[in-house]
């Protein structure tokens, strides 16, 4: 049953990606991708990832492509349906350059790093979960072992905040 | 359950990987990178399965690298678009020999 509503999933992200490559009005594409987004999150419960599976759909679907659309509304560009794929030598160059990166995951798929200890992080996962629940199973780790990076993030949002703010801003004088 | 999700990241990787090469627009090429960022976690959350929480805290930075990224990304378009008018990438040749 998992694996059956993971095909579900995994179809409805990859035909909503194409989707998001191909359709021609930029608001079509933006929307492809938050059903992409939302499928991705439906994988996510499917692997055992419930805090992920919020966050994507809250902080993903919900801020990061409402800021898209914002931005698409704010430029006006909604109306701009030319076909704008990129023809002629190019097409064919990331024709090749795609398929030999499609060609090389395929072989690593089949290699060493995908058979791991076979549910050992698994088990590890749901002890966790069960003993300090789905959000204080990622919550321990990050504010014990990887606090370091965890502070590090909060500056770079910080930056990030004040960097858009100073190149969105009109220059005056 | 592993393979299948290796399997979608990276169909979902090749899929990104070619909207950023083939797109005009820099709003979709923007998206596309997202849509790699995303394959990324599916393949971070399904080896968690095999090796423990810090895949699943990594799909955390990586969100919130991504977010830190749209917001400064969209601020630089916003800014091209207020100097060229447009958000065509075969426009901003400034930089082309």
């Amino acid at each position: 049953m998992v694996t059956f509503f993971f095909y579900v999933f995994g179809a409805l992200a990859i035909g909503a990606a194409l989707g998001l490559v191909l359709s021609k009005s930029p608001v079509a594409s933006l929307l492809f991708m938050t059903v992409t987004l939302f499928a991705i999150s439906g994988t996510f419960v499917l692997m055992g990832a419930h805090f992920l599976a919020a966050i994507q759909v809250i902080v993903y679907a919900g801020a990061i492509m409402v800021l898209f659309l914002f931005v698409i509304m704010l430029l006006n560009l909604g109306h701009d349906y030319r076909q704008d794929l990129k023809g002629g030598g190019f097409a064919v160059i990331s024709f090749l350059v795609v398929g030999a990166m499609a060609g090389l995951l395929a072989t690593q798929l089949g290699g060493p790093a995908a058979s791991g200890p076979a549910g050992a992080g698994e088990q590890a996962i749901q002890a966790a979960v069960a003993q300090y629940g789905a959000v204080g199973a990622i919550a321990r780790p990050l504010y014990t072992t990887y606090v370091v990076p965890f502070e590090i993030t909060g500056i770079l949002l910080l930056v990030a905040v004040v960097g858009a703010v100073v190149l969105a801003k009109k220059h005056v004088a | 359950m592993t393979t299948e999700a290796l399997a979608l990241s990276a169909i979902l990787f090749v899929i990104g990987t070619f909207g950023v090469l083939v797109r005009r627009n820099a709003i979709i090429m923007f998206l596309c990178i997202e849509l790699q960022l995303n394959a990324v976690n599916i393949a971070f959350v399904a080896f968690s399965n095999l090796f423990g929480i810090e895949g699943q805290l990594f799909v955390f930075f990586v969100m919130t690298v991504a977010a830190a990224e749209a917001a400064v990304g969209l601020a630089i378009i916003i800014s091209i678009f207020r100097h060229y008018e447009s958000v065509d990438v075969d426009n901003f040749n400034l930089l082309k020999w």
